[in-house]
């Protein structure tokens, strides 16, 4: 069978984000250097898994909207590709960090509203696992699932921007969009995440399909 | 002054790129090509993790069936 065309043009632009992302000409700022070009890889992690839990929870409301079992099941492949995709952002990030701010962990906001951000989520996948149930458990992680998001929102996308933090766009500093007024960058950046996203997706759409094929074999 | 004042902002808007210049960037890597070999190895291995996503996508279609 053929691959569906968004899995394609996923692939071509995270390919175009790699090649042009290291190659193309970047601001040149202090301390940064060419590790600005990370935005193209570290940051689309983090656009990414917040899409794929706002996709998470969707299908968890259209879930509690007529208790559809494949809705929970899809909502939980998402969440944990989500958490997946939030590891490899939590990590280049500590990389990034350990060269531009001198060490792995720095007392950030954003930083510690991210990891209080990947708990949370690991509540939810506690929480599905601890319910023997199946029908109490898919309406239990759903709802948690909703909680979980507004949660994520405020712990990485509000509180940051009420202190001081050192990322672009938080607590005084400029955003990203000071840093290229060339908008070179931006021409890699936007196809980088909608690339990431659609890759993302497709793994996730992986998950969901083993599982059902389990759940199948289970029931045989 | 006012006029003064601008000018000296509007110079500074100027000259900032050239001492922009002066910062280090991997200038080095790119003047003796050696960055293509990079960016090869990086597209190789995403080419290669997506074709082994792929060929798990084909493996599960077909048990799909």
């Amino acid at each position: 069978m053929q691959l569906k065309w968004w899995k394609i043009l996923g692939v071509l632009l995270v390919l175009y984000s790699i090649i042009a992302g290291l190659l193309l000409p970047v601001p040149q700022l202090d301390i940064l250097n060419e590790s600005i070009r990370n935005l193209y890889f570290h940051v689309t992690m983090w656009f990414s898994m917040i899409i794929l839990m706002l996709m998470s929870m969707i299908q968890s409301i259209r879930f509690l909207n007529g208790f559809d079992k494949m809705r929970d099941l899809k909502a939980e492949a998402l969440a944990s590709t989500g958490m997946f995709i939030a590891v490899l952002g939590l990590t280049t990030g500590m990389i990034w960090a350990q060269f531009t701010w001198g060490a792995f962990w720095v007392n950030d906001p954003k930083l510690n509203g991210a990891a209080v951000t990947m708990l949370i989520y690991l509540a939810y996948f506690i929480l599905r696992n601890s319910i023997e149930n199946e029908d109490s458990r898919a309406r239990v992680s759903a709802i948690y699932n909703i909680l979980a998001f507004v949660m994520m929102i405020v712990f990485i996308g509000v509180l940051p921007r009420m202190t001081d933090s050192l990322h672009p766009g938080n607590g005084g500093n400029p955003g990203f969009g000071n840093y290229d007024l060339d908008s070179n960058m931006r021409m890699v950046f936007y196809p980088a995440v909608i690339g990431w996203i659609l890759v993302s997706t497709w793994i996730a759409q992986l998950r969901f399909r083993i599982k059902v094929l389990e759940i199948k074999k289970e029931n045989l | 002054m006012k006029s003064f004042i601008s000018t000296i902002l509007f110079c500074l808007f100027i000259v900032y790129p050239a001492i922009a210049q002066d910062i280090e960037m991997a200038d080095v890597m790119r003047s003796n090509g050696k960055i293509y070999v990079v960016v090869a190895v990086i597209a190789m291995i995403f080419v290669g993790l997506i074709v082994y996503l792929y060929r798990i996508d084909q493996r599960v279609n077909k048990l799909e069936e």
